[in-house]
Formats: structure tokens, sequence, C-alpha cells
């Protein structure tokens, strides 16, 4: 997974962990997961809820919540770690290098300020733009994301936008300094479905267009397939499969991973019974040892319930499962 | 009652069970009193249910589909007598329910039971998951409490995929999913006939959906049930339907079996919303995005309300509202439709 | 000790509440004082050296003796006696019955009216939610003092004389209880209307559960975390409430004095030099209502999530 040529990877993840520390032990919510996206890339990290997924995504920007910390690991922006800088140093970093869009639009939008103003002060504090050119700017912006009557909605406060234009609001504030990252936590979730393809479609236009990679967070499955390059699939706090889109989608190696493919309720499959998994996602306080998936695999061995797998290659993805390891005889 | 079976009507009779005609239900948002006084503003009121018709077979799901303020909740609601329709007729078993002036609900409350959307919501987190379940039974004064109502609550945990043993905890030592199992097992519990889902899953995560629709689908084969199921998630819809009503802005605008449905909608509103569908086959490929929003469902658009968003709309769509048409033996309301001017292969 | 209560003991101790309890040195002492007091309080003929209220024991020629401590005072008076000769410290001890008495009474009062009002307003809405809650905010527009001095003085012209000692510990309950309802009634409706949009409460309505059943078998019990909080604060403004009534005369009478009662004597001879006579009782009630009052804080802090 180290990256193959001269230029380091625009963001790299090198065995992050992250834990909560509660009065009844440590609770680790994510465990020792690397990643790396390119630039330009779009990388989906998909799971289910308590995977972890949102918390890597909030480890990235510098967001971790109160008492959540990251306990071991670096992250790697350009090849300077960034996860160790002050809160003061991470604020820059955040807007100018990495931006944000979260499922909830309006809490990334203040309701007092007018959408011009959050955009002009955004853009001023992050680049070298007066006023004039930085209201220019905003205005380009909110064209840029479709808001019809852009230069009448600029005065506009969030409340008076719907949540679709919301969302598109976030996403011109998230590209107002151009930045090379972009972390997408659910940025569809909330949003009707016939909205959710508009957005899908914007945010890959815009980044495709400016060249900026994303790390698109999300619980939907075909989200991912029609917007990542590359995708991970996280299970309890563990990266289980990654790969490129197709090759996860399609020939899924790890059993989580085929099983949720197929648990998703799909129009060409027919109206038979769903693939299901057994069992629910184990909390944080009894995440079992070795696999983490092995009380609700169907293909569990011993091996499963003692020694933790590690990713290794498989055609081309990379799969964290013992059924894959030749010196144990597993299927290949 | 104890040779009864578990649950569930007798299987052989078929034929239409619930009847919805012309049901209405307004709210009045119209802001305070003292406001309308002061400042002069008028008195809004939000068609949420504008005129629904239609049927639910025996045995059979049928679902309604549509986005957010559609109306399809509200729907849902005014079926189980959560709200009072504003008119309207639902007949349920030839029994009419609701009508102007009557109201025999009481005599088929037990008879229908709702399934609801968040399983963190829907269960007192106060009480244990046993009194959860046993609410129906002693409702309706079923089975008197002892070792009948034990066995009854164990069978109904069982029934869902949980144990007796689960019976002592409190909801909130439950996953998502096995919250929403009790909520079915309390469904379960007066023996209904008719389950009304509201998003029993958009709350829950895939592998989990999975379970609760095959349980769904296990229940109304072993127990005849007959669902009306509500939802924005055509996938799910899919796998769920027999027949499939599409809600838009408060009025159904295509209603037809699934087969047909799925095969090739109607209305240009259903055809966007199978767009929508994500699919995991063509990979990289967008979705194909429809312009536009849900209009303020307190100043709908003359005429259709969908021709703001319709490619195809014309004077006609934007000047007189469409009516349910009988049209392939499945009913729509367009224009276009109706005039031919759009055919199901036509694509967006 | 039964194996289930020893297992219910351990779960409170280990549950979340019991740890920020255990990690928070001031509620576990604000709570040992609190106890201290109830204690006393509920024993106090066993507690206290002498009966205060026995006229007979009282001798007048003790009267004034200042504490122990003090140059003529007497080890018989701890922290002294007062003008009629009775021993301080027990007169502290029956006072502090008295004012908890008063305080936990009318806060109960305080408390059914509230809850009731707000269960009602908050499940209802509409037209029954505006009118009961206009009446707590005319409610609120009248102090305190004011709603309890007029009871008081109703009281007192419709009952013939010699039943003002009698009824006074009632108009006391009831005036208190009355002006303390309305934070009650506020917070549940609050809490209810948040709780009646829930899923849980709608399929209660779904199978045809009766209102007042909703109301008293689903929504109370989720709406008692911050009613207890409203309750301890209560508690300590009733126990204030009626120290300032007494104070003023219109409280406790002198042949059952409260702390109020007390400090009010006492005040008399403030300026003649024997300042035990209020000093102490008034130091007893401040420490009182102070320990309540951080048992309050603590409780809410503990059980709004927020501000974990």
């Amino acid at each position: 997974m180290a990256p193959q040529n001269d230029s380091p990877p625009l963001l790299e993840v090198r065995n992050l962990s992250i834990e909560f520390p509660t009065r009844r032990g440590t609770l680790v919510a994510v465990d020792d997961i690397s990643l790396h996206i390119d630039q330009g890339e779009v990388l989906g990290v998909v799971g289910e809820s308590g995977a972890g997924k949102s918390l890597t995504g909030n480890a990235i920007i510098g967001l971790l919540e109160h008492p959540g910390r990251i306990a071991s690991g670096e992250i790697l922006l350009n090849g300077k770690r960034i996860d160790n800088l002050s809160y003061e140093q991470m604020r820059r970093i955040r807007g100018r290098d990495i931006g944000a869009v979260f499922q909830d639009p309006l809490t990334s939008l203040n309701p007092l300020y007018t959408v011009s103003r959050q955009l002009v002060e955004t853009i001023k504090v992050h680049t070298d733009l007066d006023t004039g050119a930085a209201r220019a700017r905003a205005l380009e912006l909110l064209e840029a994301v479709g808001i019809p009557a852009a230069k009448e909605r600029l005065s506009s406060y969030p409340h008076e936008f719907s949540g679709g234009m919301r969302q598109r609001v976030v996403i011109a504030l998230a590209l107002a300094a151009e930045p090379r990252l972009i972390i997408a936590d659910e940025p569809t979730t909330a949003l009707d479905v016939s909205i959710q393809a508009q957005i899908i479609a914007l945010l890959k236009r815009l980044c495709a267009e400016r060249g900026t990679a994303v790390m698109l967070v999300t619980h939907d499955m075909g989200v991912i397939a029609e917007t990542a390059d590359r995708v991970a699939v996280m299970y309890a706090g563990r990266v289980v499969e990654t790969g490129p889109v197709a090759s996860v989608i399609q020939n899924a190696h790890h059993p989580y991973t085929s099983g949720l493919m197929g648990s998703i309720p799909h129009m060409k499959h027919g109206v038979n019974r769903l693939t299901q998994i057994d069992g629910a996602m184990p909390r944080l306080n009894a995440i079992p040892q070795g696999c983490a998936f092995n009380p609700r695999c169907e293909k569990v061995f011993d091996r499963c319930r003692k020694e933790r797998p590690e990713l290794i290659s498989i055609e081309q993805n990379e799969v964290a499962c013992w059924l894959y390891q030749s010196d144990v005889g597993g299927v290949s | 009652m104890s040779d009864a079976p578990v649950i569930g009507p007798a299987m052989t009779k078929s034929g239409t069970l619930m009847r919805v005609e012309g049901l209405k239900r307004y709210f009045d948002v119209s802001p305070p009193l003292l406001n309308r006084w002061f400042e002069g503003r008028p008195r809004q009121i939000l068609k949420a249910v504008d005129d629904a018709t239609f049927d639910v077979e025996r045995g059979k799901t049928l679902s309604l589909v549509g986005e957010s303020g559609c109306g399809k909740s509200t729907v849902a609601r005014c079926l189980v007598g959560l709200h009072k329709p504003t008119g309207g007729k639902i007949e349920f078993d030839d029994i009419v329910v609701t009508a102007s002036g009557t109201d025999h609900f009481a005599q088929v409350r037990h008879r229908m039971q709702m399934i609801f959307q968040d399983p963190f919501a829907s269960l007192n987190p106060r009480w244990r998951v046993f009194n959860i379940v046993a609410e129906p039974i002693r409702a309706f004064g079923l089975i008197d409490a002892g070792v009948a109502l034990t066995r009854r609550v164990h069978e109904l945990l069982d029934l869902v995929g949980l144990t007796a043993e689960d019976g002592k905890k409190y909801p909130h030592e439950f996953s998502g999913g096995q919250r929403q199992r009790i909520s079915i097992a309390r469904a379960l519990a007066s023996n209904p006939e008719f389950l009304i889902c509201d998003e029993p899953t958009s709350a829950l995560d895939v592998s989990v959906q999975a379970q609760i629709l095959n349980l769904m689908r296990d229940l109304q084969d072993e127990f005849g049930l007959t669902y009306l199921f509500i939802s924005h998630d055509l996938s799910v819809v899919y796998h769920m339907s027999d027949s499939v009503g599409v809600m838009y802005l408060g009025r159904i605008v295509e209603i037809r079996s699934a087969a047909e449905f799925f095969a090739g909608p109607l209305h240009p509103y259903s055809q966007l919303l199978l767009e929508t569908i994500p699919s995991l086959e063509n990979i990289g490929v967008a979705r194909a995005p429809l312009a536009g929003e849900v209009p303020n469902p307190l100043s709908p658009p003359t005429g259709c309300a969908f021709h703001p968003r319709c490619p195809f709309a014309n004077d006609r769509c934007r000047s007189e509202r469409p009516s349910l048409r009988e049209v392939n033996g499945g009913l729509a309301a367009c224009h276009g439709v109706e005039e031919n001017r759009i055919s199901e292969t036509q694509q967006l | 000790m039964t194996d289930t209560n020893t297992r219910l003991l351990y779960r409170i101790y280990d549950s979340d509440i019991g740890y920020s309890f255990r990690k928070s040195r001031i509620a576990v002492a604000a709570t040992i004082v609190t106890l201290i007091y109830f204690l006393a309080a509920i024993f106090a003929p066993l507690v206290a050296p002498t009966n205060p209220y026995d006229l007979a024991s009282l001798n007048l020629s003790d009267a004034f003796t200042p504490p122990a401590w003090v140059e003529g005072g007497s080890s018989k008076f701890l922290i002294g006696a007062d003008d009629q000769g009775r021993d301080l410290l027990s007169a502290i001890i029956f006072g502090a019955r008295m004012s908890l008495l008063v305080g936990f009474a009318s806060t109960f009062l305080a408390f059914v009216i509230g809850v009731s009002v707000g269960l009602v307003a908050g499940f209802r809405g509409g037209m029954v939610d505006a009118i009961l809650m206009r009446i707590a905010d005319i409610q609120l527009s009248f102090p305190a003092i004011l709603v309890a001095l007029l009871i008081d003085g109703v009281a007192r012209s419709v009952m013939p004389s010699d039943m003002h000692d009698t009824i006074a510990l009632w108009v006391l309950i009831f005036s208190i209880g009355i002006s303390g309802w309305v934070n009650f009634a506020r917070t549940v409706r609050g809490s209810c209307m948040v709780e009646r949009g829930k899923e849980y409460v709608q399929a209660a309505r779904v199978i045809g559960i009766k209102s007042t059943t909703i109301m008293v078998r689903h929504l109370l019990p989720n709406v008692m975390g911050p009613v207890l909080v409203i309750a301890t604060i209560q508690l300590a403004v009733a126990i204030l409430l009626e120290a300032a009534l007494s104070f003023l005369g219109v409280g406790m009478p002198l042949t059952k004095p409260s702390l109020g009662t007390l400090i009010n004597t006492g005040q008399n001879f403030l300026y003649s030099g024997e300042w035990w006579i209020t000093i102490f009782p008034g130091v007893a009630l401040a420490i009182l209502v102070l320990a309540v009052n951080l048992v309050g804080d603590w409780m809410r802090d503990a059980l709004n999530p927020k501000l974990r």
C-alpha cells in the first residue's frame, strides 16, 4: 500500500488508532488502519454505523471530539505530519488544504450570517484576495454549485435555502479556498433521493474539474459505486477490504464485503431472499478477539477466533481475511 | 383462543382488505391568532394528503413511495387512526372505518398495527421488553395476565428471532435491528391482519435491513399478513411489493402492479424516482440527476404539481390538474401519458 | 440484605450516575451534610440534649446563657440558651425538623400540582396548554412571599384565633407549595412535548391506550429526570421561603419554632450582645440550604447528557 512512485500521496494515514478512554477501560474505535489518497482521487470509505469511518474523517481534519484521541499512528498531508499540529495550526490547514462537507448542512453554516458573508470570510482567511475580489469569487462559487439566481441569493441566510440548496452552499464553502482534499462525511444522507443524485454529480464534477481529491465517507454502497475510484470497507474500526471500486463491488473477497453486497436489495437480482449477515456490528466494548467479524462469518475457522488478520493482496484487492493466507491452506 | 393459530386471520379469504377513497388530510399551519391579527398574515392550510384513493389486497403488499413531504406517512397515520382524516372514506374488511359522521374505528383497531421508522424512539426506554410486547395484548384484553400471557410473549419474541430471556431487558440493551424486531413482535401481539410499516428499515444498516426485510416476508408468508409499506427507497420497495403507489405533493400520481411499474413506469416522476436508484452494476456511471426540488407544499404549483420539474410539461399541464386514469392496467395522473405524449420507454 | 438488593445497590454504585457522584467530592460532602440534617431531624427527640417543647423543664434563670466556650457559658448549653432558657442546640435540631417537614411537604405539593399540570398541558397542547400556561404566568407574577402572606392572612381571618397555631403548619405548606409548582409544570410540559412526538407514544395510541394511561405510564417515567433536579432545588427554595415567612411572623409559631422563627426571636437580642441566639440558627439554615443546593447542582449536571 505504500506509494509506488517518487511523490508521496496527497494524504496518507499510517497505522491510525483512535481510542476513547472511559472509566471501564479504553475503547478502541479505530484500530490500526492505513489509507492513502492520491491527487485528484476519490476514495470511498464505506461501512455500517459504528465502523469508525466518520471518526477517521474527523481525525484527518483534526476535529475529533473529546474524549476521543489519536492513540497511535500518523496522518501525513503531502508527506508532512498533520496529526500532531496545534489546534491553531490545524485550523489554518482546514479550509485551505482540506475542505469538509458534513451530513447536516445546517451544522456547517452559521445561521446568523448571510451566505455571502460566510463565503467571503472563508475566502479572505485562506487567500490574499481583498473583499471585492472575494465577493466576486463567492458569486462564482455559488454559480458553480448550481444555485439559481446566485446573485440575488448571496445575501440570503442559510434557513432561506432548501436542504439540497444548503448542501450546495456547503460544497461551495468547502471549495472556497481551492483545497486539494475534501472530506465528505455522508454528504447526501439527509437529502431526498432525487436530490442525492444531483449533489453527488455536482461534487464529482467540481472535484474532477479542479483536481480535488475526495475522501467520501458513507454507508451507501450505491453512492460509492458511481463516485469513487477506490474504496475501503471498514468493519469494527478496521479496514477489511480495499481496492479499485469495481473490483471490490463485483469481486469482493472478504466475507463481510460480499455479504454486504448481497444484502443490498437489487433490481437485477429478482425478488428472492436477500443475503443476510446475522447479528450486528459489535459494540466497542465487546469487539471479539481475532478477526472482528468472526462471530458473524459463515466461513469462520479456528484461526479467525485467535489471530487478527492483516491486509494481504488478492488479485486487485487487499483483504484482511485468514481464508486467503496461503500458509494455512485456506481457499484461494 | 388457545387453540387458534398463533397469529393471523383465515387465510382463505381474498380480495380487498382495505379500501381508501378520496382520503384528505389537511393541517392548519397558520401562524398564531395574535400574529394573524397584528401582522395581517393569512391562514395557511397544508394539504398533506389530497384525494388519495387506493385498495390494498388481502395478503399482498402495497408500497407507497415518494420523497419527504409527499404525504405517504400521513396516509399511514390516517389509516391507523393517529390522524383524523379531513375527508374521504376508509373501509377495512367492508367495515366503514371513517366516513363523514361515522366512526367504527374501535371495531377494527386490533386488526391493524403499525411498525415505526426509528427503532430508538419507538420503544419506551423505561419499559422492559416483555411489557412492551405485552402492551397490546393487555390493552385489547386478549389474554389475562399469568402463564398464558408469558407464554404468548415468549412465543412472539421467538417468532422475531429473540429469546424469552430478552424480555427481561430494557430497549437500550439492544442494537437497532433487534429493537426493530421487538417493534415487530409488539405489532404482531394482537393478531393483526394488516401491518402498516412506515419506513421500517430506513434507520438501519444494510446488512441489518436485509435481516428485517427477510423476517417481514417470512411473517407475511406464514400468517398471510397484508402490508402497507411506506418507503423512499425504491430498491427496498422492489424487493417487498406486489403493487406500488407513487405520491407527489399529497397526491397519488401513479399506482400499478410492482412488476409493471419496475418494468416501465408511466408517470415522468416515477421514471425520475426509478432513475435515482443507485446501481452496483454501472460502476462510475452517475445517475442522471433531474433538476429542481420538491416545491413548497404550502403553495403547490398550479395544474399538475410536477410540471415545474417535468421535461414533458405543456400548457395543459400548467393549468389543469390531471386525475388518475386507467392506463395499461394501472392508474396514472398525467396528461402526457393520457395523450400518449410520453411512453414508458422514453427516458428522461 | 437479600441478594437482589445487594445487586441493585451495586448496579447503582457502578452506574454512570454513581460514578459521577463518587467523582464529585462536593456532591458527596453535600449529600453527607444533608443526610446528617435529615437524620437529626427524624431522630430529633433522641439526638437533642433536651426537649425544647417541654415548658416544664425550662428555667428562666438559664436565659441568655452564652455558648460553653464563652465566659459565663455552661456545659449544659453547648451553644448557649435563648431568652426562655431553652438549650439552643436542641431548639435548632427541632427547628430544622420543622423546616425540613415544611420543605418536603410543600415541595411534594408543588410536585404533584406542577407535574399534573405539566403533563396535561404538554400532552394535550393547543387550547388546554395555552390556558394552563397563562395561569402559570399569572402565578409567577406574584412573588411567593406575597402569595404566602395572602393565604396566611385569609386563613387567619377565617379561622378562630385559638386555631392559628395548629393550622400555621398547613398554611405554610399550602402557600409555599402553591408558589412553587410553576417550575415543575414548565419543565414537565417541555419534556412532555418532546416525548409526545416520539414513536413509542404513537405506538400506544395506535392500540387505543387512553390518554391518561399514556400520560402516567408512558410519559411520566420519561420526564422524571429533570423533575428530580427541580425538586431538589425547590426543596432548598421552600426551606428558605419558610424561614423568611417565619421570620416575618406569619410562619411557625413560637411554640413550635422552625429555624426561621429562631432567627426571628434572636434578632431582638442581636444588638444587646446575645448574638448566639440568632447567629447559630442562621448558620444552620445557611449550611442546610447550601448543601441541598449543591446536591441539586450536581444532579442537574449528572442528568444532563450535554454537559458530560
